[in-house]
């Protein structure tokens, strides 16, 4: 399994250090890389991912923006389109709703509506503050909306390891890519090899076998899923944790071919309960997984509620490790 | 409603003064009637013909704009259109045959037949870089575009097509804030048609001033006539020639009128009774034609003939089209990824 992979040296980066060393990598290897963004260059970003770039590559590499996400978006994608690779930060998820139009309208179409003319290899890169106590509108969560932009791919990595190595991929691809970060899991640790690696965009990876129950977890959820099936496994039921870490375009047979073995399927995310990612996958379970299936999906997902301030509420909120023990209790 | 303030004759002393021949100002009528005979087409082939469906957007009564800028440009520059844009492509080179593929939905089309009308003025080959549907969106993209050109120092200037009622987004303040404190070489050109879809510039945009749009931004901004060829290109030379010396971004507020509707179907019933009158002796087309004939450029004789070969032209362009093949829906998958 790649969150293993290791260079020898065993060296652990944090999540944030293992982003900030791909987006180191690349602007070093390839002069079309381009940083835009509030606050990347002189106060190093808002998590510090950007840190002491703008000394380094200059501001013509790394481009403080005032706070304008319609043309922070558009003018990357502009970027893209003239031979750049830009990579632009977006600070927070909810901030991204100001730029969806330049995102989902402008730059996932493009290469469709122009019959194969145009390319916009360009990387959003944005995070969600879920768990931190930041209010309603500084921790959403909604990657499900952008399961109906095909054209867009979305990735979400859940480890210091694919963390660098998706971001490495994403910034290669020729196509636009919404990469969202967890804030939760900047300060989390993990092997990372020094040398330069790419993972695979669209491929779901099988996190730990197992052959009671399949949980597909999103992002934070992952190394909460993992957890769980540790503490499950001294319970005799034998968990497999799928990480699809690309929801779009979305590889499904993984997920089909373990709930083939299990029979049981749980998925935890923190998009919404309704119409969010688990809702996405349950329904492609019941296209093509039905009769795999000996109990009904569980959906662990975000209440259909406005994220509430107060930290006791929001952590009454968020889907936890319990929950997925919990669920997983359920169908055995 | 904003009357330009002055129609004087087309500046044809100063397009001599910039260098352009005779031959060159019959290129500019050319590509002007091509537009428009092209345009009273698509409106023939919607309205009379119903062979076309869906929304499209004429360009008449605009021509000057397009061709006076577009003729000022030199080839490596990128243009970002929008969904007015046939007049955009035609005078940038795009064969008709293409463009008229594209309004029929055909395999070739500009766009393969998928992107239609709207984006009919994408065709990279001739440095047509985008055509949004969406109101100015092109704006922060093309200022994306210019901060290309700048990074990797090449020569390109970014020209970016828009509207009035493009005035009032979002997307136009952003990207022009943009555009100035990078200094990127972009030239904003705001085609001031006097309606933002059916709704007029006055009731929609604050101040009567609306070259300031470009001016508080401290961009260079200059309004003009821009039914007036020759103004439209002396103000472009300027434009490009400030861009391609390093010293940024100009606002061009372009005063001009839609003699149609906002689309093809719209029968404009809410503009006041003798309105369009008013602008027939203020028509681009006319106001060229009446001084090349003073300025005995060229006959009557001469310009029947360019007619004909222009109506020969787009009889062709519209043959072109109708036998084009559609692409295979089991084909549209591979356009979705690059």
């Amino acid at each position: 399994m790649s969150t293993l992979s290791d260079d020898g040296s065993g060296r652990q980066l944090t999540y944030a250090e293992a982003l900030r060393e791909a987006l180191y990598d690349e602007l070093k290897e390839d002069p079309a890389v381009i940083l835009m963004g509030e606050d990347i260059g002189s106060y190093g970003g808002a998590y510090r991912v950007t840190k002491g770039f703008l000394e380094e590559f200059g501001p013509q590499r790394v481009c403080d923006t005032p706070i304008s996400e319609i043309a922070i978006v558009g003018a990357a994608i502009g970027a893209a389109l003239g031979g750049l690779r830009p990579v632009a930060e977006i600070m927070y998820m909810d901030f991204l709703t100001i730029s969806v139009e330049q995102l989902v309208v402008e730059a996932a179409k493009m290469h469709f509506m122009s019959g194969g003319n145009l390319r916009v290899p360009m990387v959003v890169r944005t995070q969600y503050s879920l768990g931190r106590a930041h209010g309603a509108q500084h921790s959403q969560f909604f990657p499900s909306w952008f399961l109906q932009v095909p054209g867009l791919k979305v990735v979400l990595p859940s480890t210091p390891h694919d963390a660098k190595g998706l971001l490495k991929s994403a910034i290669h691809d020729e196509n636009p890519v919404l990469f969202i970060e967890c804030n939760l899991l900047y300060r989390s640790k993990g092997l990372v090899p020094r040398e330069g690696y790419a993972l695979p965009l669209g491929k779901s990876e099988v996190k730990r076998k197992g052959n009671d129950i399949t949980i597909v977890a999103i992002s934070r959820l992952v190394p909460e899923a993992l957890e769980a099936a540790t503490r499950l496994s001294s319970e005799g039921i034998d968990v497999e944790v799928i990480d699809p870490q690309t929801i779009q375009p979305l590889d499904m047979v993984p997920i089909i071919e373990s709930i083939e073995k299990t029979g049981r399927l749980v998925i935890a995310s923190d998009d919404s309960k309704s119409g969010g990612l688990g809702a996405a996958i349950s329904s492609k379970v019941m296209d093509d997984g039905f009769d795999f299936l000996d109990a009904p999906i569980i959906n662990l997902a975000s209440p259909d509620l406005p994220i509430p301030f107060s930290p006791v509420l929001e952590k009454a909120y968020m889907v936890s490790q319990d929950n997925i023990v919990s669920a997983a209790r359920q169908l055995v | 409603m904003t009357i330009p303030a002055s129609f004087t004759d087309i500046s044809i002393d100063e397009l001599r003064k910039e260098g352009v021949d005779d031959v060159r100002v019959m290129g500019m009528l050319r590509k002007m009637l091509e537009i428009r005979r092209f345009e009273e087409k698509v409106e023939e082939l919607y309205l009379v013909k119903g062979q076309l469906m869906g929304p499209s957007h004429l360009y008449i009564g605009q021509e000057a704009i397009a061709v006076g800028i577009l003729s000022a440009c030199a080839s490596n520059d990128l243009v970002i259109s929008n969904y007015r844009g046939h007049g955009h492509a035609i005078a940038r080179d795009v064969p008709m045959k293409y463009l008229m593929a594209e309004l029929y939905g055909r395999a070739d089309g500009t766009c393969k037949g998928l992107g239609g009308s709207m984006h009919s003025a994408i065709h990279p080959a001739k440095g047509m870089i985008f055509a949004s549907a969406i109101v100015a969106s092109g704006v922060p993209i093309a200022v994306g575009l210019a901060l290309a050109s700048k990074q990797q120092k090449k020569d390109d200037v970014i020209v970016v097509f828009f509207g009035d009622g493009g005035l009032n987004t979002g997307a136009f303040h952003e990207g022009a804030n943009l555009a100035s404190i990078w200094n990127l070489p972009v030239i904003f050109v705001c085609e001031n048609n006097q309606y933002a879809m059916g709704t007029s510039t006055a009731a929609t945009t604050a101040s009567a001033n609306l070259v300031d749009r470009g001016a508080v931004y401290d961009i260079p901004s200059k309004k003009i006539d821009g039914n007036d060829v020759g103004s439209v290109f002396v103000t472009a030379k300027d434009a490009l020639a400030r861009a391609r010396k390093g010293d940024g971004p100009s606002f061009l507020l372009c005063q001009t009128y839609r003699s149609k509707g906002h689309g093809v179907y719209d029968r404009s019933e809410y503009k006041p009774v003798g309105e369009a009158d008013g602008w027939i002796d203020r028509d681009p087309i006319v106001r060229l034609r009446k001084v090349i004939m003073e300025n005995d450029i060229a006959t009557d004789a001469d310009i029947s003939a360019m007619e004909a070969d222009i109506a020969a032209n787009i009889a062709n362009a519209v043959e072109f089209a109708q036998k084009s093949p559609y692409l295979d829906f089991e084909e549209l998958s591979k356009y979705v990824y690059a």
